[in-house]
């Protein structure tokens, strides 16, 4: 009588350690999938900025009939970072195209009619708010691994996250310190 | 933000089985004083009535209050919305706001970005309403539109967005319901017991008076809920109150923590109690649900039981003490500095889950010279401590007359105007009485079909 219900005692308590561990266990597959997913969400902003740089070359054609050479360079980089694999390649590409955008916009400065478009204008809004969206979509990343990685680190779900092999993610940083660097931009 | 969400419900739920409570007590209460008990029943010694007024008023105050818990969350967005007056908009119709809503939401990690809907009143304010982040809007006034720079906007935008993250708008929409419900229902009561002591309780009372004790007992119970009925929508709209404060803090904070830019938000908040524009046309019950009270614009300093929210200057105040940083910790932090107990509200959880992060510098304001020496600008920059911030290209920022003309175009949108962008540059707007089929711009000349009727 009494062997039994120490029995079933015991039983109770694992039962609610395995519900505990489970719980846990879901709690960082749901983690990690969020840091997947937020990874994607930077691929997808990449790709909505290759595909808005066509439209704003259309547009700007007609005004800057003497900047060819300006055209090619951001077509060529917006060609590279498309065709770019891997972090590190990508990642040089797409600055690469950062700097080709950014002197195009200096250039842009010396036709005020272009600037007046609508057209130009509403594309230009489109661009400055995929940039906005790159950054946001880094820093939603950045904040989906702080919480995975506390998670893997802190007590007590570290156990359960060591048991099952989750090992931290890495945050998104600019690695080449050349890329840190603020480039010069003259306005004159 | 799992855990501040997770936390979030518990508290909710906790809230909302108290005001069920509190709604059924009513109700049994109500129907208790005006349908009689059965006749006493002999149940083993014990005499017992069975209070059949009592589970009527049940049944009918959860059937009041569950018919339109169902209707709010089958379709609580487009009610509120329907409610408030709002139009739901296009990106077309005005692209910035959409650009804005879209990149908080990734900035949120909202799994997709909410429907958009614009008031046309020249007030300053907004909204957030819809059960889930799956099934969510947001709203701002055309005057929000016109008067706020993009920063400020994005800030109110963000501390919208935070409220859909952070569950706000269900838990208020159905405690809003429940306030609702509860009010109604003593309304009733009270025309009832108006009418029905002077009629339908004195033929009772003739029949039932024999026994004095009994009657005693039931003019007790009469006074019990009488009672009830007075304390129970004021305990009811009191709670609901108390849970709109703590949220509107919660908001900011996440607000600050999307943007890494908490001063977008101060100044906002700055820019709209400047701007006290009347909108009368606000019920009580859906106050609570603005980023402003738009029923105590630029009334009051302190904060008193009865507000929805806290006093905007003490918003603004701890916002601007976050010294740099952008996390729930520097909010909490901030919090604490501006007025003692304030971190002990932010969970802890909370703020074990985001490092200290650095907010970003403000846009720059001349709109070429800000696309271009933010391309410049270095990826990654400094960060205290902890998660690196990735910086953002800063937006060419429209002019206050920009922002206006926009707005204008927007309205005009909504009111069914054409527009059509000539080749030229210029923008032709076309009212809705406009029949001909064709239209000369006025710059270049050049002759333009006219659009059908959308």
């Amino acid at each position: 009588m009494g062997a039994t219900v120490i029995l079933l005692v015991i039983l109770a308590i694992l039962v609610v350690i395995a519900l505990w561990i489970v719980g846990i266990f879901n709690g960082l597959v749901r983690l990690r999938n969020a840091v997947k997913n937020a990874w994607s969400q930077i691929d997808v902003q990449l790709k909505r900025r290759h595909d808005l740089i066509p439209n704003l070359v259309e547009t700007a054609k007609g005004y800057m009939t003497h900047e060819r050479e300006t055209f090619e360079k951001i077509t060529q980089a917006r060609n590279l970072a498309q065709k770019a694999s891997g972090p590190a390649e990508q990642g040089a590409a797409e600055s690469g195209l950062s700097q080709a955008l950014s002197n195009f916009f200096v250039v842009v400065e010396n036709y005020p009619d272009l600037k007046a478009n609508e057209n130009f204008m509403q594309i230009q809004e489109e661009l400055t708010s995929t940039e906005n969206r790159i950054g946001f979509a880094r820093q939603a990343y950045n904040d989906a691994v702080m919480v995975f990685n506390n998670k893997i680190e802190m007590f007590p779900s570290n156990i359960v996250a060591g048991m099952f092999n989750f090992t931290k993610s890495d945050f998104f940083e600019i690695e080449d310190a050349a890329e840190r660097e603020v480039p010069k931009v003259s306005f004159s | 933000m799992f855990e501040l969400i997770r936390q979030n419900k518990r508290r909710s739920l906790l809230l909302m089985g108290f005001m069920l409570l509190l709604l059924l007590g009513v109700g049994f209460a109500i129907g208790f004083a005006v349908v009689p008990a059965s006749e006493p029943l002999d149940m083993g010694g014990a005499t017992l009535y069975l209070p059949w007024g009592g589970l009527l008023g049940m049944g009918v105050a959860f059937l009041v209050w569950g018919v339109q818990a169902l209707a709010a969350y089958s379709s609580g967005d487009r009610l509120l919305m329907a409610a408030a007056g709002a139009k739901k908009i296009q990106k077309q119709d005005h692209p910035r706001l959409f650009n804005v809503v879209e990149e908080m939401s990734i900035a949120a990690q909202l799994p997709k970005p909410p429907k958009v809907y614009i008031i046309e009143d020249m007030s300053l304010n907004a909204f957030a309403a819809g059960r889930d982040p799956n099934h969510a809007a947001v709203a701002v006034t055309a005057g929000l539109l016109s008067k706020l720079n993009r920063d400020q906007l994005q800030g109110v935008v963000a501390h919208e967005i935070a409220h859909i993250a952070n569950r706000d708008v269900l838990f208020m929409t159905m405690a809003g319901i429940m306030v609702g419900s509860i009010i109604m229902l003593t309304e009733v009561f009270f025309r009832v017991m108006w009418y029905s002591n002077i009629g339908a309780s004195r033929r009772y009372r003739s029949r039932r008076s024999s026994r004095d004790g009994e009657g005693a007992a039931k003019l007790i119970l009469l006074v019990v809920a009488l009672i009830l009925a007075i304390v129970a929508p004021l305990l009811a709209q009191l709670l609901y109150f108390a849970c709109s404060r703590q949220r509107e803090y919660l908001a900011d904070a996440g607000g600050a923590v999307y943007t890494r830019y908490p001063e977008g938000l101060a100044s906002a908040l700055e820019t709209i109690s400047g701007n006290p524009g009347d909108k009368k046309s606000v019920s009580k019950a859906m106050a609570p649900m603005y980023i402003v009270n738009p029923l105590e614009a630029g009334q009051r300093a302190i904060s008193s039981l009865t507000s929805t929210h806290p006093p905007i200057e003490e918003r603004v105040r701890i916002l601007r003490s976050m010294g740099g940083g952008g996390s729930f910790a520097d909010y909490a932090a901030a919090w604490n500095k501006v007025d003692g107990a304030g971190a002990a509200r932010i969970p802890a959880s909370a703020l074990a889950q985001t490092a200290p992060v650095a907010a970003r510098a403000a846009n720059a304001q001349e709109p070429m010279a800000a696309i271009t020496a933010a391309a410049a600008a270095p990826v990654g920059q400094a960060s205290k401590t902890g998660v690196p911030t990735p910086s953002r290209r800063a937006t060419p920022e429209a002019t206050p007359r920009q922002r206006q003309r926009d707005t204008g175009d927007l309205l005009r949108r909504m009111n069914k105007f054409r527009f059509i962008n000539c080749d030229c540059g210029i923008r032709i707007k076309l009212p809705p009485e406009y029949a001909k089929p064709k239209v000369k711009c006025v710059r270049c000349g050049k002759i333009h079909e006219v659009p059908r009727q959308p």
